[in-house]
C-alpha cells in the first residue's frame, strides 16, 4: 500500500494514474449530481418558513464546504512538498486553487442571491458570508503570490508558507467572525441553511456534496496533468509517452 | 561551547539573548539615523484618521461610534506602510544574506529585528492613538483599553506583517502584493481589538476580546519567526 | 405538480434557478478550461518531442542518417 503511495510521487505514475481515474470520477459525479438535483429540486418538500426558496442550499452548501475542504487539500500538498521536498505535491497545490477559488466565487454568488428573498438585501455581513469573503482574498493571494515569481520553485516554496499560514488562520478567521457577529442581533430568519432538516432534505445535500467532492477530483485530474507536463519539460519519461500518443494521432 | 582559533585562545559561542541584543542594537542606531523613516508611518496614520472626519461628518457625536474602528484601520495602514523598510533595505544591501549564513538561527535574528521594528513603528501608534481617538469623540475613560488592545494588535500585525514581507521581499514593487497578502491574515485582530474598544465604550466587559488579542499575539511570537525565516531563505536565493 | 408549478418555485423561480444556472455555469466552465490547458500542454509537449526527434534521427550534415 505504501508502495503504490511512493510511486503515486512520481510524476510519469501520477500521470498516467490521473489520467485513467478522470472519466471514473467524473461519470460519477455528473451522476450523483443529478441524482442530489433530483432529489433537492422535487422530492424534498418546501421548507415552512423559506418555502421553495430553500432549495438553493443544494448547491450553496456544497460549494462553500468544497471552497474550505480545497483549501485544506492546497495547503496539506504544499506542506508535503515543502517538508518532504515532492515536486508534485507543490504541483497538487498549485492545480487546487483555481477550482477552490471558483467554488468560493460560486458559494458567495449563491449565497447572496439566497439572502435577496430571505433577508431582503444583497449582501448581510453573517459569518457564513463573511469567512467565504476572507477565503476568497486567501485564495487570491495565494494565486497572487504564485505568479509573482519567475521560477517555479521558488513559487511553490513561497507559496507553500503563505498556504500554511493561511490554513493555520482558518479556524482563527471563522471563530472571531462568529463571535463578532454575535454581538449584534441577527436578521430575523437567521443564518442560510438553518431551516430545521428532515431527512426528506438532508439526503440530497450530502449526495450533491459527495458529487461536488468527485467533480473536485475529475477537474484536479486534468489540472495536475497540465501541471506535470508544464514541469516536467525535459524529462526523458515525457518524450515516450508523447511519441506514442504521437503515434497514436 | 567554545570555539578555538588559529592562535589557542578560546572564544565563547555568542548566547541567543547576546544575538537579539546585538541586532536589536543595531537596528535602533540605524533607526536614529534615518529618523524619517520612523516618523513617515505615524504622520500617515493621523492623516488616514483625518481622512474620516472629512469625508463623513465634523460630528463628534457621529464620530464617536466609528471612532475605535477608524483608529483601529488607521492603524493596520500604517503598520502595512511600515513594513517596506523592515526587511527590503537589508535584503538589498546584503545584509540578511550574512545572517543566514552565519549559522546562528535565523528565525531569532528576524524576530528580534521585529520586535524591535515594532517598538519604533508599533509604539508611536500606540502612544498617539488616544489623540487621534479623541479627536474622533473617543471618551478618555478608553484609553486604556484603547492603548491596550492596540499594543496587543500591532504587536500581531509586525509579526503577521513580517512574515508577508519575508515572502514578498524578493518581488518588484510587491507592497499591493505584501498588503494583498497580509490584510485578510490579520482581520481577526482588527476584529477582537476594534471590538474590544467599542466594548469599552459601552461600559461592557472587554476581558474577553483582550484574552483573545494576548492568545493570538502568543501565537503568532511562537510561530512568526519560523515562518519568516523559511520565507526569507527563499527570498534571498 | 405540474412542470409549471415546478418553474416557479412558488415564486422564488428568479432566485434558484440562477443559483442553480450559476452552479452549472462554474462547473462546465471549470472542467472545460482545465481540458483545454490540458489539450495545449499536450499538443506542445507533442510537437517538442516530436521536434527533438528528428533533429537526432534527421539526416547528419553529409546527407545521412545518423
Amino acid at each position: 500500500m505504501w508502495l503504490w503511495f511512493y510511486k503515486l510521487a512520481s510524476p510519469p505514475y501520477a500521470y498516467a494514474v490521473a489520467g485513467k481515474l478522470r472519466p471514473w470520477l467524473l461519470w460519477s459525479a455528473i451522476a450523483l449530481m443529478i441524482v442530489a438535483a433530483y432529489g433537492g429540486l422535487v422530492i424534498a418538500p418546501p421548507d415552512y418558513q423559506q418555502k421553495d426558496a430553500f432549495r438553493i442550499i443544494y448547491v450553496h452548501v456544497p460549494a462553500a464546504t468544497m471552497s474550505l475542504s480545497v483549501y485544506v487539500v492546497l495547503a496539506v500538498a504544499a506542506g508535503i512538498g515543502v517538508i518532504w521536498r515532492i515536486k508534485l505535491a507543490h504541483a497538487v497545490a498549485a492545480a487546487c486553487a483555481p477550482i477552490g477559488a471558483w467554488f468560493t466565487v460560486l458559494a458567495l454568488a449563491t449565497g447572496s442571491i439566497w439572502g435577496k428573498p430571505m433577508w431582503g438585501t444583497w449582501w448581510e455581513w453573517d459569518p457564513r458570508l463573511t469567512s467565504e469573503l476572507i477565503q476568497l482574498f486567501l485564495y487570491l493571494g495565494y494565486m497572487a503570490l504564485r505568479s509573482s515569481f519567475d521560477d517555479t520553485q521558488r513559487a511553490d516554496r513561497a507559496s507553500a508558507i503563505l498556504a500554511i499560514v493561511g490554513v493555520v488562520n482558518v479556524p482563527v478567521v471563522k471563530y472571531s467572525v462568529i463571535w463578532w457577529n454575535s454581538l449584534h442581533q441577527g436578521p430575523s430568519i437567521s443564518k442560510l441553511g438553518a431551516p430545521s432538516i428532515t431527512s426528506d432534505m438532508l439526503w440530497p445535500l450530502l449526495t450533491m456534496m459527495l458529487a461536488f467532492m468527485l467533480y473536485f477530483a475529475a477537474v484536479l485530474c486534468d489540472r495536475i496533468r497540465s501541471e506535470i507536463l508544464k514541469r516536467e519539460r525535459n524529462a526523458s519519461w515525457l518524450s515516450s509517452v508523447m511519441s506514442t500518443r504521437g503515434a497514436e494521432a | 561551547m567554545a570555539q578555538l582559533l588559529a592562535g589557542g585562545t578560546a572564544v565563547r559561542e555568542p548566547g541567543l539573548l547576546q544575538i537579539a541584543g546585538l541586532i536589536a542594537a543595531r537596528e535602533l542606531r540605524l533607526a536614529v539615523r534615518h529618523w524619517d523613516q520612523v516618523a513617515q508611518p505615524l504622520i500617515f496614520f493621523v492623516v488616514v484618521t483625518t481622512l474620516f472626519p472629512l469625508a463623513i461628518s465634523p460630528s463628534l457625536r457621529e464620530l464617536r461610534n466609528i471612532s475605535p474602528g477608524v483608529v483601529w484601520v488607521a492603524a493596520m495602514l500604517a503598520s502595512l506602510l511600515s513594513l517596506e523598510s523592515l526587511f527590503r533595505p537589508d535584503v538589498e544591501d546584503g545584509t540578511i544574506e550574512q545572517w543566514a549564513l552565519s549559522g546562528q538561527p535565523l528565525p531569532l535574528m528576524l524576530l528580534s529585528k521585529t520586535v524591535t521594528h515594532w517598538l519604533l513603528a508599533g509604539l508611536p501608534l500606540v502612544i498617539m492613538a488616544p489623540v487621534v481617538g479623541t479627536a474622533l469623540g473617543m471618551p478618555m475613560s478608553v484609553w486604556p483599553v484603547l492603548a491596550g488592545s492596540l499594543a496587543l494588535g500591532t504587536g500581531c500585525l509586525s509579526l503577521l506583517g513580517g512574515i508577508g514581507a519575508a515572502l514578498t521581499v524578493a518581488v518588484r514593487r510587491g507592497s499591493v502584493l505584501l498588503a494583498l497578502l497580509v490584510l485578510p491574515l490579520e482581520m481577526p485582530v482588527l476584529i477582537f481589538g476594534a471590538r474590544a474598544v467599542d466594548l469599552a465604550m459601552h461600559g461592557e466587559a472587554v476581558a474577553g476580546p483582550l484574552n483573545l488579542l494576548a492568545a493570538v499575539l502568543l501565537l503568532c511570537l511562537a510561530l512568526a519567526p519560523f515562518a519568516m525565516s523559511a520565507a526569507m531563505r527563499i527570498s534571498i536565493e | 405538480m405540474s412542470m409549471a408549478e415546478f418553474f416557479r418555485m412558488g415564486g422564488y423561480a428568479g432566485y434558484v434557478w440562477s443559483c442553480y444556472g450559476l452552479t452549472l455555469v462554474v462547473l462546465l466552465g471549470n472542467l472545460w478550461f482545465a481540458r483545454r490547458e490540458l489539450d495545449s500542454q499536450v499538443l506542445r509537449a507533442t510537437r517538442r518531442t516530436q521536434a527533438s526527434a528528428s533533429e537526432t534521427s534527421g539526416s547528419g550534415p553529409l546527407g545521412r542518417a545518423s
